[in-house]
């Protein structure tokens, strides 16, 4: 993005067309205007080599959660939103904590409530596919294999542009999880999130 | 800790030493067909090698898309590079005529080609693609000599694995496997848009590499040698541009 803080949409595009919205920033080509007086330095290489590696971390690590969470019914029992979950005065409720910051009961230590749910879903089976596509879609070699693949999206450079704002929504994601975790009691939901098993008041007794 | 069973440790001693097994013979089997990339070395060995082995196996004789004349960039976006060297300001002087491609390395007829002879040869025009790793892109029309035929007019011998190639810029190379110096949209690209290619895109030649990004598409070339090993170039890393940062691999 810092090397061309300027995206397009259609197949192509390039400082000559132009373009649907800039990021005013300044970038790390010299032939990039950014109006900005100096150029930052490129990084490129590496940051190109760490994001591969990462998304194959991400790919293999995500497939194992996904799989394993289907057979062992944590999708189900946990994930899918349940019939009472889904009534209205549950919704409301639900809706209300969360806007008057009420930091969440006992009760929920264990369960996700039906806003965790629906936004977990999303992550996991909206934004996380899109993601994976929108960035296969970018690469010529992938491209030459599922053309479709990238004409649906609208383009190779649409591709680009869909996939900074699926990472800006993961962002956001990450940003207000951790906000709650950070509500709800950072040490009290670290731990059984790394040893998948809550404490309650009743076993500190 | 105590939920951690003594059977739930040797379960997952057993699951990891199978997994390290799994991955130690999947890496011996991405050895033997060619699959690991020069550059898979180092902390980001292991993500540069399944991108190429993945890609590769993929797309071995996948086609690049190519695209109607209407959708072609007009004016092409030309990346800057850097000024030209006293050569090269002689060689475009003279109009290029003295411009020499030589073929050497592993190949039965070494050989030296000149702008002409190229361009006597059968050529191909395609609409492509170019995606820069930056973020930008162009469709251009490209018009070369496929790179299967240099490399069938001089014999290339059965154990050659690799084409390097050179730019007249100093410490300018590159080099791409078989299956993408074999592959029919691979050219030896002169022309651009119906006319000689410019001098702000590669002119006079280019290797125009259709399924990698734009920086595999070295400018001004004028060697190509075949090889079986990489390490014989440069820091061993397949091309420069590993030695500044980036992948040999640039199909993603």
């Amino acid at each position: 993005m810092i090397s061309h803080p300027r995206f397009y949409w259609g197949e192509s595009g390039n400082i000559n067309t132009p373009a649907l919205f800039k990021i005013p920033i300044p970038s790390s080509r010299s032939s990039v205007p950014t109006g900005y007086g100096y150029v930052l330095p490129d990084q490129n290489g590496w940051s190109r080599y760490l994001h591969f590696q990462s998304a194959w971390f991400i790919v293999f690590t995500g497939l194992l959660y996904v799989i394993s969470s289907f057979f062992s019914g944590h999708l189900r029992k946990n994930l899918l939103p349940n019939g009472a979950d889904l009534s209205w005065r549950n919704i409301s409720t639900t809706i209300a904590n969360h806007l008057r910051f009420q930091p969440p009961g006992e009760d929920e230590a264990w369960s996700y409530n039906l806003l965790q749910r629906i936004t977990y879903l999303c992550v996991i089976f909206v934004l996380f596919p899109l993601i994976i596509w929108t960035g296969l879609a970018m690469s010529p070699a992938i491209a030459s294999v599922f053309p479709s693949a990238v004409s649906v999206l609208g383009g190779q450079q649409s591709a680009r542009t869909l996939h900074f704002f699926v990472t800006v929504l993961l962002f956001l994601f990450l940003l207000v999880h951790i906000t709650m975790i950070c509500v709800a009691g950072f040490w009290k939901r670290m731990r059984p999130m790394i040893t998948g098993h809550a404490r309650t008041n009743k076993e500190r007794t | 800790m105590s939920n951690l069973s003594r059977r739930k440790l040797i379960a997952a001693g057993i699951t990891a030493a199978a997994g390290a097994s799994g991955l130690a013979l999947a890496g011996g089997v991405a050895k033997r067909y060619g699959l690991i990339p020069p550059d898979a070395a180092g902390p980001y060995g292991a993500g540069e090698a399944l991108n190429y082995a993945a890609q590769r196996i993929l797309t071995n004789h996948s086609m690049a898309r190519e695209f109607s004349p209407s959708q072609i960039s007009n004016p092409p976006f030309a990346n800057t590079v850097a000024a030209p060297t006293d050569e090269f300001k002689r060689l475009q002087a003279g109009g290029f005529t003295d411009w020499r491609l030589a073929v050497d390395g592993m190949v039965a007829r070494p050989a030296s080609f000149s702008l002409a002879d190229l361009k006597s040869q059968p050529s191909r025009s395609q609409i492509t693609h170019m995606a820069c790793e930056e973020g930008w892109s162009y469709i251009a029309q490209w018009t070369g000599v496929p790179l299967s035929h240099v490399l069938d007019l001089v014999g290339v011998l059965p154990k050659a694995k690799y084409v390097v190639y050179f730019s007249i810029e100093h410490d300018w190379w590159d080099s791409v496997d078989m299956a993408d110096a074999l592959h029919p949209q691979t050219l030896v690209a002169h022309g651009m848009n119906g006319g000689d290619l410019p001098v702000a895109q590669g002119g006079p030649l280019r290797l125009r590499v259709p399924r990698q990004l734009g920086y595999k598409n070295v400018k001004f070339i004028t060697r190509l040698t075949l090889t079986d090993d990489l390490k014989r170039f440069g820091q061993g890393l397949g091309s420069s541009s590993p030695e500044g940062g980036y992948a040999w691999y640039a199909g993603i």
